[in-house]
Order: C-alpha cells, then sequence, then structure tokens
C-alpha cells in the first residue's frame, strides 16, 4: 500500500466515520435517551431524502440560477419537515406505546412498512436522483495522487457542526436540561414541574429532524429510493447499542471504531468478509460489556 | 408491562394487514370484447428491493397487451393480465406461480427479474405445466423446458462485451460486482475470456448487495490502475458507485468503465450526470434508430408520461408478450406444449430489430450493443455486432 492510498485510506475512514454518526445521532437521542425503539427511524431519513429531491425539483424548476445553494435549503426543509412529522408523529402514535417495548417495535415496524409503500406510491418504485451542485463534485488534491472528495468533505464539516448543536442543545439550554431530567426520572420530574409530555414530544421531533439531516446529507453519496432507509437502519442501532445506549459519547466513540476497522478491513479483504469481521467484534464486545462501550449512570427501576 | 388484548391485537394486525394489501392490487381495465378472454400472468416484484428494477417491466408488458387488444387481441380473444407481486421474495414467487396456475389457469407466465426467483418458480412450472416468458438479461448456465428465456444470455453480455473492450486500447482488467450469483457467474466466465484475449485481471472485488460505500474498493482500483472496469454492481448500490466514483476523479472521461447491468432505466436514479461517459453493453437501447423502436418508445411515453425512459428488460418485456402472441397464432392454440413447439425458430420485429427464438435451446438471438452514456441520459451506439446465436452453456 503507498503513502497516497494509506493517506486516503485514512481519510474514508473519517469520512465514513461521520457518516455513521449523523445517521446515529438522531436514533441515538430517540433510542438512546428516551428508549423508544422506532424502527421507522430509516424512513424518516428517506423523507429527509425525497424533501431534498423536492427541493432540487423546485430550485431547478423556478430558480435555476440559485442551483449552487439549493443543498442549504435542502438541509432545512429536510429537517423542518421531519421534525413536524416526528412531533405530530409523537403525539398521535408513539406515546401511547410508551413503557411497552414490544408493541413500539411491532407498531413502528408497521409504521415503517406503510411509509415505504407511501414513497413508492408517491414518488415511484425507481431511484431518484438530487443533482450533486458543482461546487462539491470532484476532489481536492492536497498532494499529487491524494484526492479528497469534496462531498465527503462537506459531510464531515456539517456532522461536526451538527454534533456541536446537539450537544449544547443537551447541556447548555433549559430545555435540554429538562430533557436530560425527564431522561433520568420521568416522576420525579414531572412532580418538580416538567411538562414531562412537552419535553418527550420536543426531544422525539428532535431526533427525528437530525434522521431528515442525515437523509438529506446521504443523497450525496448515496441513493434515494423507497426502501433507502432499510440501509441505514441497521447500521444506526448497531452504533448505538456499541456505543452504550443513553451515552452520546459512546454513540461517537462507537462510529469512531466501526468506521475505522470497516475501512481498513475492506482494503485487506472483501467487503463481505469486513462486514463479517465487524459483527464478530461486536459480538465479543457485546459479550464482556452487555452495556455498550460507554455506560452512563442512570437509574433503572 | 406487554399485554395484547384483543383490541389491541386487532389495530396491531390491522396495520400490518394494511401495510401489505396495499400493493397486490390487481389491475385492469376491462374492454369491451364479445370473445372469452385469454389470461396471461404478469409475476414481478412490485414491493421490496427489487421493485426499483422490476416494477417497470410490468407496465412494458401491459403496453403490449394494451397495443395487441387493440388490435384485435390473439386469435380474436382479448388479453386479461393478471398481475401478482412477487415482493422481492422467492418463496412469494414461487406461491404466486402456482395461484396463477392452478386457480387463474392462466396460458402463459411473462415474470422474473433475478435469477433468484426464477430458479423458485421452476419446480412449480414443472409440476403444473406452465410456461414461463424470462425477459432479464441472466448468467445462462440454464435451459428449461418450460421457460423461453427472451434477453440476452452470458455470452450475449459478458463474453461479446469482453471481446469488444479488448478491441479498444488497454487490456487490464478489474472486475467489480454485487455479492451474489449473477455477477459472481459472470465473472467467472469473464476471467477466461480476458485471458484468451490477452489480457489480465488486476483485481476483482464484490461489494455486499445494497452497500453504499464504495471508498475502500474505489483506492484498490486507484492502486491497479486497470484499463477497463468490468462492473456488474446492482441495484441501488449502483447509484453510491458511480457518485463516489465521479467523485474521487474516476469519471467517465478518466476512467473506462462498462457494465452489463445499468441501463436507461438505471440511469435516472444514478443521476445522468454522474454516469456520463460510461459504458453498457445491452441488446436494447432506447436511442437505437429504426420505425419499430420510433413507434414503441412514442407509444410508451404516450402511455407513462415523456418523462420514462425504456431500458433494455422493459424492452424484453413487451417482447415476451409479442413472442407469446405469435406462437400461440402460429399453433392455432394456447395449449402449453403447442406453444412451445411453435416458438422454434419464431421471428419478431421487436424494437431491437429483426431478432428469433433460436430452434432448439429456449433463448432468443439478437444483436449485442455497447452504448456510451450522454448527458441526457441516453446512449451513443458504439458497437453493434451481427446477430449472436445464444449459448447458454459456453465452453470456457
Amino acid at each position: 500500500m503507498t503513502t497516497d492510498i494509506f493517506a486516503m485510506q485514512l481519510f474514508n475512514g473519517l469520512s465514513s466515520f461521520t457518516i455513521l454518526l449523523l445517521m446515529a445521532l438522531g436514533l441515538a437521542i430517540v433510542f438512546g435517551l428516551m428508549g423508544v425503539i422506532n424502527m421507522a427511524h430509516g424512513e424518516l431519513m428517506a423523507l429527509g431524502a425525497y424533501m431534498t429531491y423536492l427541493t432540487a425539483r423546485f430550485f431547478e424548476l423556478y430558480l435555476p440560477g440559485l442551483m449552487g445553494i439549493y443543498l442549504f435549503v435542502a438541509i432545512i426543509v429536510a429537517f423542518c419537515s421531519t421534525f413536524a412529522f416526528g412531533y405530530l408523529l409523537e403525539r398521535l402514535f408513539i406515546r401511547h406505546f410508551y413503557d411497552r417495548p414490544l408493541d413500539t417495535l411491532l407498531a413502528t415496524w408497521g409504521l415503517s412498512l406503510i411509509l415505504q409503500q407511501a414513497y413508492r406510491s408517491i414518488f415511484g418504485a425507481q431511484e431518484v436522483s438530487s443533482p450533486l451542485t458543482s461546487w462539491l463534485s470532484g476532489a481536492w488534491d492536497p498532494v499529487p495522487g491524494i484526492q479528497l472528495p469534496l462531498n465527503r468533505i462537506f459531510i464531515i464539516g456539517l456532522t461536526a457542526l451538527v454534533s456541536l448543536a446537539v450537544w449544547a442543545i443537551l447541556y447548555r439550554t433549559r430545555w435540554g436540561l429538562r430533557a436530560r431530567a425527564v431522561t433520568q426520572n420521568r416522576k420525579m420530574s414531572s412532580a418538580v414541574g416538567i411538562d414531562i409530555h412537552r419535553v418527550d414530544a420536543l426531544t422525539f421531533a428532535l431526533g427525528s429532524g437530525l434522521a431528515g439531516i442525515a437523509g438529506a446529507v446521504f443523497t450525496m453519496i448515496g441513493s434515494t429510493n423507497p426502501g433507502t432507509g432499510q440501509l441505514y437502519i441497521v447500521d444506526s442501532f448497531i452504533v448505538v447499542v456499541f456505543g452504550g445506549i443513553s451515552s452520546l459519547l459512546g454513540t461517537a466513540a462507537s462510529g469512531f471504531v466501526i468506521a475505522q476497522s470497516q475501512t481498513t478491513l475492506e482494503y485487506l479483504m472483501s467487503g463481505s468478509m469486513a462486514k463479517v469481521s465487524i459483527m464478530l467484534l461486536l459480538i465479543v464486545v457485546l459479550y464482556f460489556r452487555p452495556n455498550g462501550l460507554f455506560v452512563s449512570k442512570v437509574r433503572t427501576s | 408491562m406487554t399485554r395484547i388484548n384483543r383490541r389491541r391485537f386487532l389495530q396491531l394486525s390491522g396495520t400490518a394487514v394494511a401495510a401489505t394489501a396495499l400493493p397486490s392490487a390487481t389491475l385492469w381495465s376491462g374492454r369491451a370484447f364479445a370473445a372469452e378472454p385469454v389470461k396471461l400472468g404478469l409475476l414481478h416484484s412490485l414491493t421490496g428491493t427489487i421493485a426499483i428494477a422490476e416494477a417497470a417491466l410490468v407496465d412494458a408488458e401491459k403496453l403490449a397487451i394494451d397495443e395487441i387488444n387493440a388490435a384485435g387481441g390473439v386469435m380474436g380473444r382479448p388479453i386479461q393480465p393478471i398481475v401478482e407481486d412477487g415482493a422481492s421474495d422467492w418463496p412469494t414467487f414461487a406461491e404466486k406461480t402456482r395461484k396463477l396456475l392452478q386457480r387463474d389457469q392462466v396460458a402463459a407466465i411473462v415474470g422474473c427479474y433475478t435469477s433468484a426467483s426464477r430458479k423458485a418458480v421452476l419446480p412449480i412450472l414443472n409440476q403444473h405445466h406452465g410456461l414461463l416468458y424470462y425477459p432479464t438479461y441472466y448468467e445462462g448456465q440454464e435451459q428449461d423446458s418450460q421457460v423461453i428465456y427472451t434477453s440476452q444470455e452470458a455470452t450475449q453480455s459478458v463474453i461479446a462485451a469482453i471481446q469488444w473492450m479488448a478491441t479498444q486500447q488497454g487490456k487490464t482488467f478489474f472486475l467489480v460486482g454485487s455479492d451474489y450469483i449473477y455477477p459472481r457467474t459472470c465473472n467467472k466466465i469473464a476471467r477466461p475470456t480476458i485471458a484468451r484475449v490477452g489480457g489480465t485481471v488486476v483485481g476483482e472485488e464484490y461489494a455486499p448487495l445494497g452497500n453504499t460505500e464504495f471508498s475502500s474498493i474505489i483506492n484498490k482500483i486507484k492502486a491497479a490502475k486497470p484499463d477497463w472496469i468490468y462492473s456488474t454492481v446492482v441495484g441501488g448500490s449502483n447509484v453510491a458507485f458511480y457518485k463516489q466514483l465521479k467523485a474521487a476523479g474516476l469519471d467517465g472521461q478518466q476512467q473506462k468503465l462498462l457494465s452489463t447491468v445499468v441501463s436507461e432505466n438505471e440511469i435516472d436514479g444514478i443521476g445522468r450526470e454522474n454516469a456520463v461517459g460510461y459504458y453498457a453493453c445491452m441488446g436494447y437501447f432506447q436511442s437505437l434508430q429504426n420505425p419499430r423502436n420510433a413507434a414503441f418508445v412514442k407509444a410508451l411515453k404516450a402511455k407513462y408520461g415523456q418523462n420514462r425512459v425504456v431500458g433494455d428488460p422493459m424492452e424484453c418485456a413487451y417482447n415476451s408478450v409479442y413472442f407469446w402472441k405469435k406462437a400461440a397464432e402460429k399453433a392455432q392454440s394456447f395449449d402449453v406444449d403447442k406453444v412451445i413447439a411453435a416458438s422454434s425458430g419464431l421471428p419478431l420485429d421487436a424494437p431491437e430489430g429483426q431478432i428469433h427464438i433460436n430452434a432448439t435451446n429456449h433463448h432468443v438471438a439478437k444483436r449485442v450493443r455497447v452504448g456510451r452514456a450522454r448527458a441526457d441520459g441516453q446512449f451513443d451506439i458504439v458497437y453493434e455486432s451481427g446477430l449472436i446465436e445464444p449459448n447458454p452453456f459456453p465452453k470456457l
């Protein structure tokens, strides 16, 4: 392996870490903090991706001069629509299933099937493509022989920004404080006057909104079709579970470990064997640390 | 506590039933015909992962049926399509085949896309003595008495493609595919063919089905610097593969890549700007210039909208219905044995040109073409072979 390839492999590892992290952040909040097993989380990502597609079409038709910045608008549109959808979903659907994890699993799985079929009816079974803006296509060559794709650099930056924002919201705002309080002890929080239903709805909506951002960003590297969400959901769950649920730091650390070992192994052996090795690694780690890499101290009853 | 009472259970199962029942609605816009209709089964995945590639085939088949019915049907009898959803699930394909043959008593079935679904259907076809028209390119190595294969087998795609690639400059090949039977068999056929044309294989990589992360494979390609990439990556993975190739600086101008699976249908999902300059090897391209194809494309756009594109499998699906009609008329019967017997050597004026079913092996003799993707998602045809007789069991 030459130095050029080695450098690009390192970059790939970093890039796939940020992709995994972006994918898992929303789930870390919904599943990790709230304990809701949302099987439809992948479909929320697909919703974000379809919103990006719609925004791109809108710009193509009405504002062709501004195509260069459509992605920023699309990310905001995707966040807002999945946030709103998540809010409604929690109020009308999810809240009836709290404390019943098995029912949640079945109900959200049903929801995911309904959403997939809805996308298929609305957008068709074929893939749809969102164009990549010209300033994001191509690669940056720091030295000859090394090409770092610009869209991946963009994703790295965006993930850093989003993670920082999530951290700030949860640890530096009143609302974040309330959300963490509700996570730790619902009854007590309610007793001291926190409107736990409102906090639940907003937390779930935030997690959904993050899924929307992830979906919008993935249109740059992957495909958008009704089943897109299914591709991401398993990886997201693995990252969150491996990191230790209810620990955002754990999610980040586990994303990093999985991404780096995945890209390294992929280079050394075939893609399928790399996946198998990662799964074996996970099983071994979870055997010795059933709660994941990081366990935050929460009261369990 | 998890407790499921009856009401809860009904709600839950209602959701599940609603989700599964939606896709299987059978569509048929009836016309007033005096004669009793003859039933034709259309069995494809309308839902699930393969629906992306497969659902469009039903559209093409329905177009052919509409045309035939408008022109008076088959021997005066209108065709009634019975559409079933295989749901990208192989046991479902088998079950629906049984349903079509036993309950609906269809005269023939046009169906399947993946080899796995076809293999699942074969025992049922043989048991109930049905007839299947299989309209997708595949890896060959099969010749069932109850199946007519209307698309390309390996010698008409892989081998022809590699022979053409070798005539272009450069003879080092990098093989990339999705990890399942079709790509692995294609590459097994490709290796000796490459050796025969004096080329070398500098890499062979497989990505799991549905994979969207190709950065490591792309780095391996960069390290190996092949003249040609031969790709059998399928489905949604292609989108990721092409986009990431382009982002890594290996676009259609810098790197020669030929795929035997990417048709016009896939290009729309990949994004036209990402596929420009790459090659595809097919029997049919929408850009073919002949009056029959012009009429076909026009009819399809009139029925499904001006933005619809047609790829090779759609055209083969369309041909399948006509092959069946012609065979039945030649046999003057819908009896499966008689239709199969009449199919031997049967010619058809198809959008891809004059083609015919081989006298003995149930496959179709056709021309192989190589196209280069343009910015508008269509292909410039850069090579066209003579009529190649099918050979499903080539000597390697």
